[in-house]
């Protein structure tokens, strides 16, 4: 049959593609361990933890580490108030002014992030806001508020707002009405939206570059490192990277087919009810 | 409006409309008009700011104008940044189609996980990992010589073809996703429908499967002309003698010469040729701005 040879192509595709995605990396963490001066991982100069060392005992390094994280949960408590807020608001509109207020909150998204900064920059140095980290915030706010937005509005689509009208017609309270109902309903929204404005603060570089003045992010830090003269001790930053990744990644993966297993075994038991009560 | 107030009364009412203006207002809006009104202005001292010559002129726009290597470095963005848009469209497209349609449902997951991987290793590291790639004495290039596949070194950074490999590795994902969640809304059944009515590969795809990917590819289209566009990183490390990216000249207003307001003119110039492309490939593919941001 046609079909079946032509989804084995597809699946060498598919192989071919996960080799091209994933061995740069190999490449990259490879080389922290390989002893030579430039950063590579042939030839091969023997085993070496040099460069970790270097990473460890540069102070650039863990200052820049601070200042990301500071930027990162700055940025999460921000924008997910804000993209939670603009959801919820453009959700009870209709017709011209939601396409028109959907169009300046996605505005940010398709902007390049080089704009987004000097704009920024321009903006707060009009006020005297020099240059810094509370501007990369400023900065990165402006659009993972509407990474935030979008992910809360796509949850707001399944909520039944009857249930709100019940609560009110049963006399609770404005404020009861969003803490017992709203938001329990769009708490995973707004937890993924918390992780995505968490990741993508730490992994902004075009925003932060134009607004931080002369503070480091990690970004930043690797950038100048890149261009004043490359030493492995990047590559030792990478594969701690890629290891950190690879563990939460791995993680995520026992955990999640763990809870399909749960749930496989949950819905036999159900399907046959001598199941339920014999045990397993 | 009215709706707000009945559920949530007054005062969380205006709690949201303040945070919301506050985003639209101070972080977005006013910022972006600032940067268009700057670029009008001519960068002066200090001192003379606000005094007689700080006046409105084209002059900033016509420094571009009036600059064949500027214009040229803007083509060649725009040039580039469209290859690299093609390029991740056809890495994608089957890579998409076999994750929403033909992989078993166990696997899609796993797979899905590997290729994050390299996502959340940040963009400059990724760029990176093939400014070591392509050196001239790094592994490809040995690799290719132990093989015996060519006989001295390829200078693979050189012109904008190592921008070009940079780019599309960095960003085909961002062409992978939406594109992989339109095909998935496809029902399977009208694939099996024209292959039962005898419909070879290659038209249902061009007749069903890439009709309904169709939100996709123009999502996907814009994030990675937008974000190659505006790309920072990968054309400043695999950059070669004889590339340049628009980016840079920006920065080079921005930080060397210090010149803000012929920085903002050339940044709003970027922002216009994204806009224009978002709104080309609206019209093209017919969709609207919510398929677009999803």
């Amino acid at each position: 049959m046609k079909h079946k040879r032509s989804n084995w192509l597809l699946r060498v595709y598919v192989v071919v593609f996960l080799v091209y995605m994933l061995l740069p990396l190999v490449v990259m963490g490879g080389a922290a361990l390989n002893d030579s001066r430039f950063p590579s991982v042939l030839p091969w100069m023997g085993l070496t933890d040099r460069w970790f060392v270097d990473l460890w005992n540069d102070g650039r390094m863990w200052v820049a580490f601070r200042n990301t994280v500071l930027v990162a949960l700055a940025v999460v408590t921000l924008s997910v108030p804000i993209g939670t807020a603009g959801a919820i608001l453009i959700n009870t509109l209709g017709g011209t002014i939601r396409s028109g207020l959907y169009g300046i909150m996605v505005a940010p998204i398709l902007t390049p992030g080089a704009v987004t900064g000097i704009s920024t920059l321009l903006f707060w140095n009009k006020y005297s806001v020099p240059a810094g980290l509370h501007l990369a915030v400023l900065g990165q706010v402006s659009f993972i508020s509407a990474l935030v937005m979008l992910l809360v509005l796509a949850r707001l689509q399944t909520f039944d707002h009857a249930l709100e009208e019940a609560a009110l017609d049963l006399g609770a309270s404005h404020g009861q009405v969003v803490r017992r109902i709203l938001l329990p309903h769009l708490y995973p929204a707004m937890w993924a939206g918390a992780a995505i404005a968490f990741f993508q603060s730490t992994e902004n570089f075009n925003t932060t570059l134009f607004t931080r003045g002369t503070s480091d992010t990690l970004t930043v830090y690797v950038f100048s490192k890149v261009r004043s003269g490359i030493t492995p001790t990047i590559n030792a930053f990478a594969l701690i990277l890629i290891g950190t990744t690879i563990v939460c990644t791995a993680l995520y993966e026992i955990s999640r087919r763990r809870a399909e297993r749960r749930a496989a075994a949950e819905s036999d038991a159900a399907a046959s009810p001598v199941g339920e009560t014999a045990g397993p | 409006m009215n709706h707000l107030l009945r559920r949530y009364g007054a005062s969380l009412t205006v709690t949201l409309v303040v945070l919301t203006a506050f985003w639209l207002l101070v972080l977005v809006i006013l910022p972006y008009l600032y940067l268009f009104e700057n670029s009008f202005r001519p960068y002066l001292p200090i001192g003379e700011v606000g005094g007689p010559k700080d006046v409105y002129s084209l002059d900033n726009y016509l420094i571009f104008f009036k600059s064949p290597i500027h214009i040229q470095v803007f083509i060649w963005t725009i040039l580039y940044s469209s290859i690299v848009t093609v390029l991740c469209f056809v890495m994608a497209y089957p890579l998409a189609y076999y994750l929403a349609k033909v992989a078993s449902s166990k696997a899609v997951p796993t797979i899905f996980m590997l290729l994050l991987i390299p996502l959340w290793v940040s963009e400059i590291l990724r760029s990176f990992a093939w400014f070591i790639i392509l050196s001239l004495k790094g592994p490809l290039n040995i690799f290719l010589t132990e093989v015996g596949i060519i006989e001295t070194p390829i200078r693979w950074i050189s012109g904008f073809r190592s921008i070009i490999i940079g780019l599309v590795y960095t960003y085909v994902l961002f062409m992978l996703f939406p594109i992989y969640n339109s095909i998935q809304s496809l029902d399977t059944n009208q694939i099996e429908a024209a292959e039962d009515l005898g419909s070879p590969w290659w038209r249902t795809h061009w007749r069903v499967v890439l009709p309904h990917s169709k939100p996709g590819i123009a999502s996907g289209s814009v994030m990675v002309f937008m974000l190659s566009a505006g790309s920072i990183l990968v054309p400043t490390l695999l950059a070669s003698t004889n590339s340049r990216w628009f980016t840079e000249i920006i920065q080079q207003w921005m930080f060397e010469s210090q010149d803000w307001n012929t920085g903002s003119a050339y940044a709003f110039l970027l922002l216009l040729l994204c806009t224009f492309f978002v709104s080309a490939v609206m019209r093209i593919f017919r969709v609207s701005l919510s398929d677009i941001a999803k």
